[in-house]
């Protein structure tokens, strides 16, 4: 990576952190030690579940929310307050600006979910009163959520792009709604006849397939995961997030901030 | 003198404690003009299909949620004598529909919805629709043919099925060496006290929540109590062949049949004899599983469970 990239990425992290974006952490810490006594005693034979399930659902959402929200704006914030000119004025080229956004914006995620996961392993270990080899999977869990993260991330800043934040906040929130039911797009194609089904399969591979990256139940059950899907769930996050960045990166560069 | 910065909070805070307190107070009145509007019997979304697309993936949350959600109801109405649960069936289907990996909800699901009413939904024919639900998705899990062989049992006293069940059970790989046992004993002697206590004792033995715990020592209480009455009138069936007439107290039951003592129920209370020859227990209401033992026309409550084991 550039020092340009790295500069640009600190600094987005940086104005995050300013932006108080963490202080969701106590709200995730609430609702999960919350939920972690609350559960105990109105439910029957649930608490572990109950706390990797919201733990990582709340993970997930806490996290596509802030990647939405922050990512929309990362471009045309600094428009509008006129930094980017300040920015670009200096040798910095416009795609190292993308570039370092996607960075500095994955890093506040990351270093956010850090946080979220020993929340989740916290209040997994009030629950069970000790840890089990099979809750190392909660691992694997997270990493694809930090995977569902970064194409997220590409996503806002390809929207932020070229649109305007509200806009771009609709595109990307519904591209989260639409690639959670990518598979139930899938299946719809396989039923249809003609070129009602190549365009139905063209935009089921065309939007992101979040549910592969959604292996909560499968881990709150202690189902195994294996090493395959694990390397393909990695490429295809790097791919797609490498495709979206793209894509920001030539509307941006064509794009006139006169 | 206090600032208009300082009043200006001071009337602020105030008014929104009374906005507060007043909102709370007529939300009460509310709720008690329209009691029936109460949320238990609400199933706005049906659909357990809809349900799981609706949850954005995150279904293992909703399921916690839905599961969560049929306890609550179940335990209210419970608790209030229900006759009926009509929700019960339906939200133990969405919850199962979006994780059919949630054990509990099988093995809890199908001992809420079989026992008759007030005891539970009166459902077996649902419960084993459950339970085969659950089998068919965990196929690899013995406790699941072992709660539907029970609810054979103890429901439908189908001991045929029973049997077949435990037997299909016994063959997954890592069960419970009794599943083979309990075949057995079930194809043989399927009415015996022996048997009914066996599989309680199980039960007491392999469950880990409390509740199915103390669900477990009331039956076999029951069992200790159903299994006295019958030897107990048996006795006094026997005194009445030989004296043509039945015994007028325990006692002279008690010296006739060379007994060691008055007998007592679990509790330690002894057993009654009526004009009539018929054996009862003291407090029957103790007692909420007992099929013998019962004065005429009683109607049991809800089963209530002690604290000793």
């Amino acid at each position: 990576m550039s020092p340009r990239i790295a500069y640009i990425a600190a600094n987005t992290f940086r104005e995050a952190v300013r932006d108080r974006v963490l202080y969701n952490l106590i709200a995730f810490t609430l609702l999960l030690s919350g939920a972690a006594i609350f559960v105990g005693q109105i439910s029957i034979d649930i608490e572990r579940l109950v706390v990797i399930n919201l733990g990582l659902t709340a993970v997930s959402l806490f996290g596509v929310v802030i990647a939405i929200f922050i990512g929309i704006g990362l471009v045309s914030k600094e428009i509008e307050k006129r930094t980017l000119y300040t920015v670009l004025s200096r040798p910095v080229r416009r795609w190292e600006f993308i570039v370092g956004k996607f960075f500095g914006l994955a890093g506040t995620l990351v270093v956010n979910t850090f946080f979220m996961a020993i929340g989740v392993f916290g209040a997994l270990l009030y629950v069970t009163h000790k840890f089990s080899k099979p809750d190392a999977l909660i691992l694997v869990a997270l990493y694809f959520i930090i995977l569902e993260f970064l194409v997220i991330c590409s996503l806002a800043l390809l929207f932020s792009s070229f649109s305007s934040p509200l806009l771009s906040a609709v595109f990307a929130f519904s591209l989260f709604v639409i690639g959670s039911f990518a598979d139930d797009l899938r299946g719809f194609a396989g039923m249809a006849h003609g070129i009602t089904r190549w365009v139905a399969t063209g935009a089921a591979y065309l939007v992101p397939n979040f549910s592969a990256l959604n292996v909560i139940s499968a881990v709150a059950h202690q189902q195994p995961m294996s090493s395959q899907l694990i390397l393909q769930n990695t490429l295809y996050a790097l791919f797609y997030s490498a495709m979206a960045l793209s894509g920001a990166v030539l509307i941006f560069e064509r794009r006139n901030l006169k | 003198m206090r600032t208009a910065r300082q009043r200006t909070t001071i009337i602020a805070a105030v008014s929104l404690a009374v906005s507060m307190a007043a909102s709370v107070l007529l939300l009460r009145h509310i709720d008690r003009l329209r009691p029936q509007a109460s949320i238990e019997d609400v199933l706005y979304i049906n659909s357990p299909k809809m349900i799981k697309r609706a949850s954005l993936g995150f279904d293992g949350l909703m399921a916690c949620i839905y599961w969560t959600r049929t306890v609550q109801y179940f335990g209210h109405r419970h608790f209030d004598y229900a006759h009926s649960y009509n929700e019960l069936a339906p939200l133990l289907e969405i919850t199962t529909t979006l994780d059919p990996h949630l054990l509990p909800a099988y093995q809890f699901g199908a001992s809420f919805l079989a026992p008759r009413p007030p005891g539970g939904a009166g459902q077996p024919e649902r419960a084993i629709r459950l339970m085969e639900y659950g089998i068919q998705n965990n196929p690899d899990n013995w406790q699941l043919y072992y709660n539907l062989g029970f609810v054979y049992y103890t429901e439908l006293k189908d001991y045929r099925k029973a049997a077949e069940v435990f037997e299909r059970g016994s063959n997954v790989p890592n069960a419970h060496p009794f599943m083979k046992i309990l075949a057995a004993q079930m194809a043989m002697h399927a009415g015996d006290f022996t048997t009914a206590r066996m599989l309680w004792s199980a039960t007491y033995e392999t469950a880990r929540e409390s509740t199915i715990r103390q669900n477990a020592v009331e039956h076999l209480r029951a069992v200790q109590v159903d299994e006295d009455v019958t030897h107990l009138e048996a006795l006094v069936t026997e005194f009445a062949q030989r004296n043509g007439r039945a015994p007028t107290s325990m006692t002279e039951l008690v010296a006739a049949a060379h007994l060691k003592g008055i007998p007592v129920d679990p509790d330690g209370d002894a057993y009654k004899i009526t004009s009539d020859g018929r054996v009862l227990v003291e407090t029957p209401d103790d007692f909420p599983f007992i099929t013998k033992g019962l004065p005429p026309g009683y109607k049991p409550g809800p089963p209530k469970f002690h604290s000793h084991s």
